[in-house]
């Protein structure tokens, strides 16, 4: 049989329930929120890395990266012969465009681009949301240390192939030079 | 002359009462809604969990311009929150806080209370009116059907337990009152408090101000200090309901030691209605018009008259 008013009360216990547990606001401008380690917040650039191959700018979704680059010859050393590389001039993301896909960090095949959980960089002027290279450096101090291998998950296979070697006899293995110690380079 | 300084000191606390109760209620309101809501509520106002919110709503609303739309009745217009909101500082002046302690004892307390009360529900009526807008001819409308509906049984409830005490005087009821009127009033209790947060427009029973649908019923047109002593009004009135409902059935004073502490029971007791008020308003949706009009024709009506009936049954059999 159902008791009459039974809803009624229902609804005032679920009330009640919630009043005394904790609320889940986060005061946040006071506390800072928890974030997941790998948050996408910003886009760090590791400007060493950089080869100007233009990957990044060209898979980008809505194109706003900016790249711009020179060519320098560096001098020959002696008994060699000069080489040319790619110096970077600029690098912006336009924060304001960006939709945090991450295809950029995901192609990138110097490892020069980054994520970082950082997220506080709103700006009253949205061309300020552009980053230039020195902007998108500095945020590569807040990336997180890369997540540790997973214990469970599939070897590299480099890992593999060296260990197969090793299990191969001595004798079978290619001869190789032994590499130099201390004590052959002190005696060079 | 110390008669002139006792009157004088006995409005001035009415007045303090007034002033102080109704902040006290609506910022219980914000904090136990917002947990009651897995929020905080205010945070920040006043440094300790927003203690002075109230305050910093009160300077914003004396802040803001008074506006009086071109079309309106001016006059009636200007009037209305003040006549919303007087007569509820009116009705505490007969409401007794412990044995003794009462502003004014009157032979028909009851009868005072409820009349001025009643005054208080034509605040939003008149402003609604003289706006000059549709939502809030609307909300004023659906004002006057509720306040129609309602009283009726608010009223009845009210005389079943004046019958039951044998005086109109709230004192006397108060020391005629004994725990077990607990039960045998109990129907007339609850239709008072449902009844009374009806007149109110408390949540679930606010159709005329509805937000969703009449953007704020009569006080639609409303800016400022006029639409801040509206909304003083609204808290004042739960104060005023609770207090009575508390000096009627749940007996006023009445507690340990009440002969020292009875002012704190009374306040008490307010305030724990006051906090049910909040918590029906945080539990239960709106009730549709046609909803509204049952609950009290077919519900609240019926049960009043029984509950009346049986209290006559009572009191005959006992003299």
């Amino acid at each position: 049989m159902k008791i009459p008013g039974a809803g009624l009360a229902k609804g005032l216990t679920v009330t009640m329930r919630t009043m005394t547990k904790r609320s889940v606001t986060q005061q946040y401008p006071e506390v800072k929120p928890e974030l997941p380690p790998r948050s996408r917040g910003v886009i760090a650039l590791l400007e060493e890395n950089c080869t100007v191959c233009m990957l990044c700018a060209r898979e980008c979704p809505d194109w706003c990266i900016y790249i711009d680059s020179h060519k320098e010859t560096i001098p020959a050393p002696p008994g060699g012969r000069e080489r040319q590389r790619n110096v970077l001039d600029r690098f912006d993301i336009d924060f304001s465009l960006c939709m945090y896909c991450g295809i950029c960090i995901e192609v990138c095949p110097f490892d020069a681009l980054f994520w970082s959980p950082e997220f506080e960089y709103s700006e009253l002027d949205i061309r300020d949301l552009t980053h230039g290279k020195d902007r998108l450096g500095e945020w590569m101090a807040t990336v997180p240390a890369p997540p540790a291998h997973d214990g469970h998950g599939v070897r590299p296979k480099e890992v593999d192939a060296a260990l197969k070697a090793l299990d191969k006899p001595a004798r079978e293995r290619p001869a190789r030079k032994p590499a130099p110690g201390p004590e052959s380079e002190d005696a060079g | 002359m110390t008669d002139v300084l006792e009157v004088a000191l006995r409005v001035a606390l009415v007045l303090g009462v007034f002033l102080v109760l109704p902040l006290l209620v609506g910022q219980t309101e914000h904090k136990a809604m917002a947990h009651m809501q897995s929020r905080l509520g205010p945070m920040y106002a006043g440094g300790f969990h927003g203690w002075a919110q109230l305050v910093a709503d009160g300077v914003k609303f004396a802040q803001k311009e008074d506006i009086v739309p071109t079309a309106a009745d001016r006059v009636v217009f200007k009037l209305a929150p003040a006549v919303a909101l007087i007569p509820y500082l009116i009705a505490l002046v007969a409401i007794p806080l412990g044995p003794g302690v009462v502003a004014q004892d009157l032979d028909v307390g009851v009868f005072f209370v409820l009349a001025v009360m009643a005054v208080g529900v034509l605040g939003p009526l008149m402003g609604g009116w003289a706006s000059a807008n549709k939502f809030s001819l609307l909300g004023a409308l659906r004002t006057a059907a509720q306040l129609m509906a309602y009283e009726l049984p608010f009223i009845l409830a009210a005389a079943s337990v004046a019958m039951a005490a044998g005086t109109l005087s709230l004192v006397g009821i108060v020391e005629a009152w004994e725990p077990w009127w607990l039960i045998w009033q109990l129907p007339a209790a609850v239709v008072f408090f449902v009844a009374g947060l009806a007149e109110l427009q408390r949540p679930p029973f606010d159709m005329p101000v509805a937000d969703s649908e009449i953007i704020f019923g009569a006080f639609t047109e409303y800016t400022g200090l006029r639409f801040a002593l509206f909304l003083l009004a609204e808290y004042a009135g739960i104060v005023v309901l609770c207090a009575l409902t508390t000096v009627l059935f749940l007996g006023g004073w009445h507690g340990p030691y009440d002969d020292v502490l009875g002012w704190l029971w009374t306040l008490l007791k307010t305030m724990v209605l006051a906090f049910v008020v909040i918590w029906l308003r945080v539990s239960y949706p709106r009730l549709r018009e046609d909803q509204l009009q049952r609950l009290a024709w077919q519900g609240l009506v019926p049960i009043a008259l029984l509950q009346l009936a049986l209290t006559g049954v009572v009191v005959v059999a006992r003299t």
